[in-house]
C-alpha cells in the first residue's frame, strides 16, 4: 500500500526549536524526571534559563533520543551513557581527521 | 513464513543459562547498536537481536519456544500451532524494545500480546512516559541524502516502514513513501520536522514527523559541519610558479588563482562557497602536487636538469641526504 503525496515543507528542527523540559520530554514519550537525570549526568546541557525554567537547544532532541536507546539498548546506567557518548563524539572526530588525510596529502594515486 | 533459529541469532546453546543470554545479548548489541556500530547491516542484525533477546531473557517466551524446536527445521516453512500460546501468559510484552518492528515470526508466535505501539515511539510503550492519549505520536526517521539536496534544495522521495497495527491487532509494516522538500542548506545531523505527519490518534491531533538527515559521501567534495573540501590536483610547476587553474565549485566552475610556492596540503578558501546555511559555509581547496611520469626522453631529460640545477634534499629535516 502506497500513497505519494505532493512536495512537503518542514523547518529545520535546530534552527529555531527552544525546548522546554516537557517540550522535550514529550518529543522523547519520556518523564520529565529522565529529562532531568540527564541533565544531572552531563548528557545534556541547559543553554538558558528562562523564569527559573530550563531551556535546551534543539540539538538536545537527537543527544536524548541517542542516549534513550543506548540505555534502553545496552543496559548501561546513565553514567556509562555519557561516557559512551563523549568517546562516541570523539570518534567521530577522528574518523574525519582520518579520512581528510586519507583524501589529502597522503594520497598519490593521481596521474 | 521462516523459522528463525533465535539461539544461533544470539550464538548460545540451546541450554544456555539466563546469565549467559544476557552476557551474548549485551556483546553482541555493543557490536551492532545502530548508534554505535559501523557495520553495513548493524540496523538489521541488530533487530534481529533484540527480538531474539525478547523471547530468550523471558522464561515464559523462551518455554513457548523452545516447544516449537522439535517442529520445523530453520528455514522451513513454518505454521504456528493452533493450540499456539495456550497455557503461557506473557508479561511485559514490550519492555526494553522500544524501535524495534518485529518478524513476521515473532508477531505470528507474540504478535497478539502488542497493541499500541505506533513508530518508534522512544522509551517503552506509548502509555508510559507522559504521552497524552488525545495527541498522535510523534514519529521519528533518518534519511540519508545526496550532498546536492542541500547545496540546490528540491524534493527527494523516501520509503520509510511505518509498523502499524492491524485489525487483529498485529503489528505490520507498511511502507509509505513520502516526497520531501529539502531545506536548502541543511546539515548532517539535523531533523526536519513535518508538522502533523506523524501518527494520528482517532479524532485528537496528529504527531509531527521528524526526519534525520546524514549525507551520503561525494564523489568530489567532503564536508565538515556546512564546510566543503576538495582537493585539487596541480603539477609541480603550477604549484612552484603560480598558475591560474579551472576548479569545480558546487556553483560550477571557476578559475582558481594558484599563489607561487604552493606545496602540497596547502588550503585555498573559497569564501561563502560551501554549504548555504546560514551562515554559508567555506570551500576549501586543498592542493595536491601530482607528479608527471618520467615516461620518455624529453621527460627524463627535463628531470635531469631540474636535478643538476636546484640543489634540493626533500630529506634534510631527517638529517639524511
Amino acid at each position: 500500500m502506497r500513497s505519494v503525496q505532493d512536495a512537503l515543507t518542514g523547518e529545520i528542527f535546530e534552527e529555531y526549536a527552544v525546548l522546554s523540559v516537557e517540550e522535550l520530554s514529550r518529543l522523547c514519550a519520556v518523564e520529565p524526571a529522565y529529562i532531568v537525570e540527564l541533565v544531572e549526568e552531563g548528557v545534556l546541557s541547559v543553554t538558558v534559563v528562562e523564569a527559573e525554567q530550563w531551556r535546551f537547544p534543539g540539538t538536545a532532541l537527537r543527544r536524548a533520543r541517542r542516549a534513550l536507546r543506548l540505555q534502553r539498548d545496552l543496559e548501561i546506567n546513565l553514567a556509562g551513557v555519557a561516557l559512551a557518548l563523549e568517546l562516541m563524539e570523539e570518534l567521530d572526530a577522528l574518523r574525519r581527521e582520518l579520512s581528510a588525510l586519507k583524501a589529502g596529502v597522503f594520497r598519490e594515486e593521481f596521474r | 513464513m521462516e523459522f528463525k533459529d533465535y539461539y544461533k541469532v544470539m550464538g548460545v546453546a540451546r541450554d544456555a543459562t539466563e546469565a549467559q543470554i544476557k552476557q551474548a545479548y549485551r556483546k553482541l548489541a555493543r557490536k551492532y547498536h545502530p548508534d554505535v556500530s559501523k557495520e553495513k547491516d548493524a540496523e538489521a542484525l541488530f533487530k534481529e537481536l533484540g527480538e531474539a533477546y525478547e523471547v530468550l531473557k523471558s522464561p515464559e517466551k523462551r518455554a513457548a519456544y523452545d516447544q516449537l524446536g522439535r517442529g520445523p527445521q530453520p528455514g522451513e516453512n513454518f505454521r504456528p500451532p493452533p493450540d499456539w500460546g495456550s497455557g503461557f501468559e506473557f508479561s511485559g510484552a514490550g519492555d526494553g524494545a522500544g524501535n524495534r518492528d518485529y518478524s513476521e515470526f515473532f508477531e505470528s508466535l507474540f504478535g497478539g500480546a502488542r497493541r499500541g505501539r505506533g513508530f518508534d515511539p522512544g522509551r517503552g510503550d506509548p502509555g508510559r512516559g507522559d504521552h497524552d492519549p488525545a495527541r498522535g505520536l510523534d514519529h521519528h526517521a533518518k534519511v540519508m541524502l545526496d550532498l546536492e539536496a542541500t547545496l540546490q534544495g528540491g524534493s527527494r522521495t523516501f520509503t520509510l516502514r511505518v509498523p502499524e497495527i492491524d485489525a487483529e491487532g498485529h503489528l505490520i509494516a507498511k511502507e509509505r513513501v513520502l516526497n520531501v522538500q529539502i531545506p536548502k542548506g541543511i546539515l548532517p545531523g539535523q531533523t526536519i520536522r513535518l508538522a502533523g505527519q506523524g501518527g494520528s490518534a482517532g479524532s485528537g491531533a496528529t504527531g509531527d514527523l521528524f526526519i534525520e538527515v546524514d549525507f551520503q559521501p561525494h564523489p568530489l567534495y567532503r564536508s565538515d559541519g556546512r564546510d566543503l573540501y576538495l582537493d585539487l590536483p596541480v603539477a609541480p610547476w603550477e604549484a612552484a610558479l603560480g598558475a591560474s587553474v579551472k576548479a569545480p565549485t558546487p556553483g560550477g566552475l571557476v578559475d582558481l588563482k594558484i599563489p607561487a610556492g604552493s606545496h602540497a596540503g596547502t588550503k585555498l578558501r573559497l569564501r561563502g562557497r560551501g554549504i548555504p546555511a546560514t551562515p554559508p559555509g567555506d570551500l576549501y581547496v586543498v592542493l595536491q602536487i601530482a607528479l608527471p611520469p618520467a615516461g620518455d626522453d624529453k621527460a627524463k631529460a627535463a628531470y635531469r636538469a631540474l636535478a643538476d640545477a636546484v640543489p634540493f634534499n626533500p630529506r634534510a629535516h631527517l638529517g639524511v641526504s
